[in-house]
């Protein structure tokens, strides 16, 4: 049955949709100069494909988000994947038990820089409502995460400001950094070579 | 379609080689649904034997329940089958009734319905489109996903919170549906009946959807009931016993709505069961949406039970009632009397009975409780379901029972 | 005619004489004891009689009792009659020290996980299991943890305040 089709592409009052914005850089006839770490930044930050390990509660808000009411495509997520080779984003979403932590630590092993963690719901950050002999009080014993999505489970809304903030850190990270001391401390303490 | 003829390499004696393969279909993959893990001894595409591992979510539900009274106990139950809390938390509410002896009103007991039917819409909502999802067809998911929004936003507007609802009290409700509850409902029957059938037509009669689920993951109704199968799955294999008409709970009686049953039980059927089952659903809210607008007046208030005793005051009285102070005061620090006994009520949650086995010796927090979870009895059968079959067809299979990891593993 | 708890109490006690005990109706479910020894034959009974017919297996589970000396471990079947829905309660009590039932996977294949859960939780030996180990704790687990003398959380973390978090 016919419904009727709208194209997006201006809204209300005529304003044009919002394209990035190009980094800060030197131009001139033919040529553009930027800092390489920023152009990087915007192409990655963009085209992020995740990985949703989806255990419990969590997973099904984030089919929520994935679904047409409160798209994460629109932020470059259409591809997620479930191969921890070919993804960039690890989002934890669900409560991860003592019996889950070496297959998530597997996981993430398997990731190949630059790889970024995603901690959604109070139980992938804490252990949540359950402090129990069985649940691990927190994915950051046993992988380091770069951003934590409070709520039991978040609202769709709140994932994608999480992911925004992902988007962030992503835009900024400097091309040097997963070579520096500091992050080889990080994953040492992880016990991660 | 030619014999399969098998042409197997001659081990030698003693060997440690053996002729199928190991596959492990581990706790995290695509196919599973939930966390689950299957070994499976290949040979070839057929599978041999499988071992199934469980536990990968195991939250100790039933030793945190010891520690918390009876009220909070909710919020455990509606991270059971999170695709459907609304029943789980209800299922709970009639347990503690049963317990305490508390009789409910006829409005509270429609208003019971309606949500708990728009759950059971909202699970087997989930559960078909994913079954078409490992099937390779995307678009039903992502359609119904935008009408799941809408059962998410009745629960909002009644409770807050869009998931795990923690809905209604011991005795009712927590507040009255209001005026923009019922219209989003409204919204609800309207718009639903057009998107069930356009989902349904996808799959019905689709070829490639029949050819792959008809014929496959088939369970006959003796094995069934033995091993204690209940909910679409044990419809689907021919026996129609559905807990809310043969122990009614929360005046099921009064609506009128028949059962689907299947033939074969085989993923075909269960689909179908289960697409039949959301009709009848959105006819008894219909139903009980007509006998809710029925009660008039001071009735048209009612949404909890008169039990000062179990259900808090309203804040505003507390503040200004003596009674109702005394009341708060009671019922948070655990001063009310809870009688010992053990209680068992089921209901029939989106996969087959739920139930709930209270036992309490009079103190703040139950004894001991042990939820009756469907899918953890039926997920036993798997091995013997895809014994002999293909991995595909194996994979429709998990998706097509609806395991569901939180209530296997509570 | 309907089954009615009466008519299966006294067939009970015509078959089984003393033997099954503690007859009670706590919410209008009939509830019965047996020694352990006989709990495949109450329910090998209950299952074939004719008028009887409790042929699907509810649920089983176990409760701790730490203060019951020699009945510490309660073992509870519950077994529902489908054709005539009529629902029954059955307890067997096993000793701390000697904790085995008899399985009833040849009776109910249901029971196969249910008895695995009821070890893994509480440390009850069914004989003749066919596969008796943990299932959802961890395998490397050393005790059974739904025992009452075990605590909810776990002891070896140091992040938590008790004080602030009600302990």
């Amino acid at each position: 049955m016919a419904r009727p089709v709208q194209y997006n592409v201006k809204n209300e009052g005529g304003k044009a949709i919002h394209v990035a914005d190009a980094p800060p850089g030197y131009t001139g006839e033919g040529f553009f100069t930027a800092k390489l770490s920023d152009v990087v930044g915007l192409a990655r930050k963009n085209s992020i494909w995740p990985l949703p390990f989806a255990t419990s509660c969590c997973g099904i808000e984030f089919m929520a988000t994935m679904g047409s009411h409160y798209d994460l495509a629109r932020f470059g997520a259409e591809r997620v994947g479930f191969s921890p080779r070919q993804c960039d984003l690890l989002m934890v979403m669900g409560t991860i038990a003592k019996k889950m932590g070496p297959v998530l630590r597997q996981v993430y092993l398997q990731m190949a820089e630059p790889r970024w963690v995603l901690s959604m719901g109070a139980c992938a950050s804490s252990g949540g409502i359950f402090d129990t002999y069985s649940v691990l009080q927190g994915i950051d014993q046993i992988i380091p995460v770069d951003v934590y999505i409070p709520g039991c489970p978040p609202r769709p809304e709140a994932v994608l400001d999480g992911f925004i903030k992902i988007q962030e850190l992503v835009g900024k990270e400097s091309i040097r950094r997963r070579n520096g001391p500091q992050y080889k401390q990080l994953m040492e303490s992880y016990g991660i070579q | 379609m030619s014999e399969i003829v098998h042409h197997h390499i001659k081990l030698p004696e003693g060997s440690i080689e053996k002729q199928t393969t190991t596959l492990n279909l581990g706790p995290t993959h695509p196919a599973t649904h939930g966390v689950m893990q299957n070994i499976l001894e290949l040979d070839g595409e057929r599978i041999v034997s499988s071992d199934q591992t469980i536990g990968y979510i195991h939250r100790a539900f039933e030793k945190l329940a010891e520690r918390r009274p009876l009220y909070q106990i909710t919020t455990l139950t509606d991270r059971l089958n999170y695709c459907s809390s609304p029943i789980n938390n209800m299922g709970w509410h009639m347990t503690c009734e049963k317990l305490l002896g508390v009789k409910i009103p006829k409005r509270v007991d429609y208003l019971r319905i309606i949500i708990m039917e728009l759950a059971r819409i909202s699970d087997h909502l989930i559960c078909n489109s994913i079954v078409g999802v490992d099937s390779g067809a995307y678009t039903g998911f992502l359609y119904v996903m935008q009408y799941r929004e809408l059962i998410y936003e009745i629960y909002e507007e009644i409770c807050g919170s869009r998931l795990t609802t923690n809905i209604g009290r011991i005795g009712g409700f927590e507040r009255n549906f209001n005026a923009t509850a019922f219209e989003k409902l409204e919204k609800f029957l309207k718009e639903y009946p057009a998107v069930l059938k356009e989902f349904a037509n996808l799959f019905r009669r689709n070829r490639i959807f029949m050819g792959r689920t008809q014929g496959t993951g088939g369970i006959s109704a003796e094995r069934a009931l033995s091993y204690g199968f209940t909910g679409p799955n044990l419809r689907a294999a021919g026996v129609d016993y559905d807990v809310r008409v043969h122990s009614p709970y929360s005046s099921y009686e009064d609506f009128s709505f028949t059962i689907p049953v299947g033939k074969t039980g085989d993923n075909y059927d269960r689909f179908l069961v289960r697409d039949e089952e959301m009709w009848q659903s959105l006819d008894i809210i219909e139903q009980a949406y007509k006998k809710v607008q029925e009660f008039k007046g001071a009735d048209a208030e009612v949404f909890h039970a008169d039990v000062p005793e179990y259900y808090l005051p309203e804040k505003k009285d507390v503040y200004t009632k003596m009674e109702a102070l005394i009341w708060h005061f009671k019922i948070i620090m655990g001063e009310t009397d809870i009688p010992a006994g053990e209680v068992y009520h089921s209901v029939e949650g989106a996969n087959g009975e739920l139930g709930f086995y209270l036992i309490s010796d009079g103190g703040r927090t139950p004894y001991r409780l042990h939820f009756r979870r469907p899918c953890f009895i039926y997920y036993q059968a798997y091995s013997e379901i895809t014994r002999g079959s293909m991995l595909s067809d194996a994979i429709m299979t998990m998706s097509s029972m609806n395991l569901i990891a939180g209530e296997m593993d509570a | 005619m309907s089954l009615t708890n009466d008519t299966i109490k006294q067939r009970l006690v015509e078959k089984f004489g003393d033997q099954v005990s503690h007859f009670e109706e706590p919410y209008g479910l009939l509830t019965f004891e047996a020694p352990k020894e006989m709990n495949l034959k109450v329910m090998q009974f209950l299952f074939d009689d004719k008028e009887l017919r409790f042929r699907f297996l509810t649920d089983l589970c176990a409760v701790h009792y730490p203060d019951n000396k020699g009945r510490e471990l309660a073992v509870v079947y519950h077994l529902h009659n489908l054709v005539d829905n009529v629902r029954i309660r059955f307890k067997v009590y096993a000793a701390i020290e000697t904790p085995d039932v008899f399985s009833a996977t040849a009776l109910y294949a249901a029971s196969n996980w249910l008895e695995r859960e009821t070890y893994d939780f509480y440390g009850v030996n069914f004989i003749g299991h066919p596969n008796l180990k943990r299932i959802l704790n961890v395998d490397e687990m050393d005790y059974f943890p739904l025992r009452k003398e075990f605590p909810l959380e776990d002891q070896t973390r140091i992040d938590k305040d008790d004080a602030m978090f009600g302990r």
